[in-house]
């Protein structure tokens, strides 16, 4: 894992000095909202529905035990002793109070983490495959890259007025895991004749136009990457649209231009950019790559693990889900899941993620990561810890068996706690995660993910999921639009709209409707959900839902 | 012709705490039922400067309708029901926080 060098810890220190004297200013009234505002955002901090949101940035979701415990004692000191886990592999606070901030920026500095670029229209959270550096399926770990981006994109000079906020998503695997076709530069690692490169995505998004990214360079060179993403940032930089903030992302402005002309422009550009970087970045990469190697891993027989399977149904139906092959063939990837039905997705009480810290520390290398399934991930287990890790995680109320099932929701903090929301996701979320909990049928019915956004803004990734959730405000009632069909990986598709809205009670039923037909349309238990409905399309989708319009169509 | 003008009551966000407050005839508290009532367009837009005003002591401040049942004001939109209660997700933030025995004036 990557540690701060001295630059990294002065520069950290002297922004928060700088922010804590901002802050300062705010409460005498030296300063206004209009002028704290900006200040504030670029430090994390959103004045939300209820309280202030700290966002602290989590670099491509990876922790370690030290840093998961310095964001508990965060949330016990501070906050209301939990967190929520984001999309963006960030952690947010619901609950602080503006004299503490500085003091939070501070602990979090201890640790080397900070809230820099978690708002603003800048290069925000640069996220990663969560299984990178333990997928049985990964060409290449893309964390070190990842940090490069990182350290590339704080603080640049030429990237902190942008015509809006800027995201970047990596996967060193061929399954993305990553969702790099909807952000706004998607890199995939790959190899050709022994050379490593990028195949790089560009425009993709969600939000109120959702886009799959172009891919605008099929190959390029691993020593080229930052030259080249500055000159694409830089090239957007120039031309985005200014005049209208729902048309300034780098999608748009590749819908409007082309991908041919963005191209051009981003060659054009490059061959300027490409002089400013001597080999430096690569040296630097080199040594990124070496705070990243693999651990030990040790050898150990996995008998414990094996009879505990024989034994103990529960356990195996939690490692059928939870757990996924590793490259090592003894070692195993566990998924720990936020997402216990009832409970609100994304979030994690203080002592669990003590334990989470303690069981990294004890069984997993002290490594832990974030997905953007707003699950936690310990990337590298023995097998014959396996059965230790289950019992532990059981007592604490996270052992749920669900990864990739229909309660393992995405769900956007929707209008419980954003001020953006049009309408609430989490209560959605909850509901309809009970709801197939109590008939005992998530299992029958297999992969199947839902993500719900509670505005247009999309951060739930509606668009993206097999089942999306749009929630609305229809005067002045809270209305959800379903899309189908979504699909977030390297084929990633943008949902179809099923048609009219549903009220907030008629969601849990037209969610049973949809999958009662999935049951019914699949040739076996091996066709997954997005299978079937690829295969037949819309139409009986439609029909379970809108019969009555079946009905006036006869 | 115009729209009529609908109750509100002048609400904000404190700038300490961050939380949901309205503004009373002479102050603020965190209790929606505790709130000025205004029915007086003109009126409405002068408290609402007042509140605007007060810079080092609240954020946004802005009018939001509501109804008046049994002479206290309510909300009329679930966004502002949500800001008054509290999340609906558990039993958390202002609706605990508010419990009886919890209240503080926001002064």
């Amino acid at each position: 894992m990557y540690s701060y060098s001295e630059f990294d810890t002065a520069f950290l220190a002297e922004r928060n000095r700088q922010f804590r004297a901002q802050v300062e200013r705010r409460i005498s009234g030296a300063l206004t909202e209009d002028e704290f505002k900006p200040l504030r955002l670029m430090n994390g901090l959103y004045l939300q529905l209820h309280a202030y949101m700290l966002r602290v940035a989590i670099p491509y979701g990876t922790l370690s035990s030290a840093k998961m415990r310095k964001l508990a004692e965060i949330a016990e000191r501070w906050d209301n002793g939990y967190g929520h886990f984001t999309t963006r592999q960030n952690i947010q606070y619901n609950w602080p109070e503006l004299k503490d901030v500085p003091d939070m920026l501070d602990a979090l500095a201890e640790v080397g983490m900070h809230a820099i670029q978690t708002s603003g229209n800048t290069i925000r959270n640069v996220t990663a495959d969560h299984f990178a550096g333990a997928a049985a399926d990964e060409i290449a770990d893309p964390r070190p890259v990842a940090e490069l981006l990182r350290q590339w994109s704080t603080d640049h000079p030429e990237f902190q007025f942008m015509p809006r906020k800027f995201k970047i998503a990596i996967t060193g695997s061929p399954n993305d895991r990553a969702v790099t076709k909807a952000h706004d530069i998607g890199l995939r690692m790959l190899e050709r004749d022994g050379a490593k490169g990028f195949e790089v995505i560009v425009g993709g998004g969600l939000g109120r136009t959702p886009m799959i990214g172009k891919v605008i360079n099929d190959f390029l060179p691993e020593a080229d990457l930052l030259p080249y993403l500055e000159a694409i940032v830089s090239v957007w930089n120039q031309i985005g649209r200014r005049d209208n903030k729902y048309k300034a992302r780098i999608k748009i402005t590749v819908h409007e231009h082309g991908i041919d002309e963005i191209r051009r422009l981003v060659e054009e550009r490059f061959v300027e950019t490409r002089k400013a970087f001597s080999g430096v970045d690569q040296q630097m990469l080199r040594e990124i790559e070496g705070h990243f190697a693999p651990p030990a891993f040790v050898q150990a027989d996995t008998a414990p693990y094996t009879q505990a399977l024989q034994h103990y149904p529960a356990f195996r139906a939690w490692t059928d889900t939870n757990v996924t092959p590793h490259r090592d063939a003894d070692h195993a990837i566990v998924t720990i899941s936020l997402k216990k039905h009832g409970a609100t997705p994304g979030d994690a009480s203080a002592a669990q993620m003590r334990l989470i810290a303690s069981l990294a520390e004890t069984y997993g290398y002290d490594e832990i990561r974030i997905s953007h399934e707003q699950n936690v991930i310990l990337p590298h287990v023995h097998k014959a810890s396996l059965p230790s890790i289950y019992s532990a995680l059981k007592a604490e109320g996270l052992a749920t068996a669900n990864i990739g099932l229909i309660s393992d929701i995405i769900a956007c903090p929707g209008m419980d706690y954003c001020a953006l929301a049009t309408a609430r996701s989490i209560p959605i979320a909850q509901e309809i995660a009970t709801a197939f909990d109590d008939l005992k049928r998530e299992h029958d019915i297999g992969q199947l993910k839902i993500k719900i956004s509670g505005c247009i803004n999309a951060c739930g990734h509606h668009h993206v999921g097999h089942i999306g959730i749009l929630g609305l405000d229809r005067s002045g009632v809270e209305n959800y639009q379903i899309t189908l069909g979504g699909d977030h990986t390297e084929t990633a598709t943008v949902g179809d709209r099923v048609g009219p809205g549903f009220s907030a009670e008629e969601v849990v039923p037209a969610i049973e409707r949809i999958v009662d037909t999935y049951l019914d349309l699949r040739t076996d238990e091996d066709e997954a959900f997005i299978d079937t409905y690829r295969r037949t399309g819309l139409a009986p989708f439609k029909a379970a839902l809108y019969p009555e319009t079946k009905v006036a169509a006869e | 012709m115009p729209k009529a003008f609908t109750p509100k009551v002048v609400t904000a966000n404190h700038l300490l705490a961050g939380d949901v407050i309205y503004q009373t005839v002479d102050g603020w508290t965190r209790k929606l039922d505790e709130a000025e009532v205004l029915t007086d367009e003109a009126d409405a837009d002068l408290r609402l400067i007042e509140a605007t005003q007060q810079v080092d002591e609240v954020v946004g401040a802005y009018l939001a309708d509501i109804a008046v049942e049994d002479g206290k004001p309510v909300p009329t939109h679930f966004r502002e029901e949500f800001r008054a209660n509290g999340p609906s997700n558990y039993a958390h933030g202002k609706q605990v926080d508010l419990a009886p025995g919890a209240y503080e004036d926001a002064n």
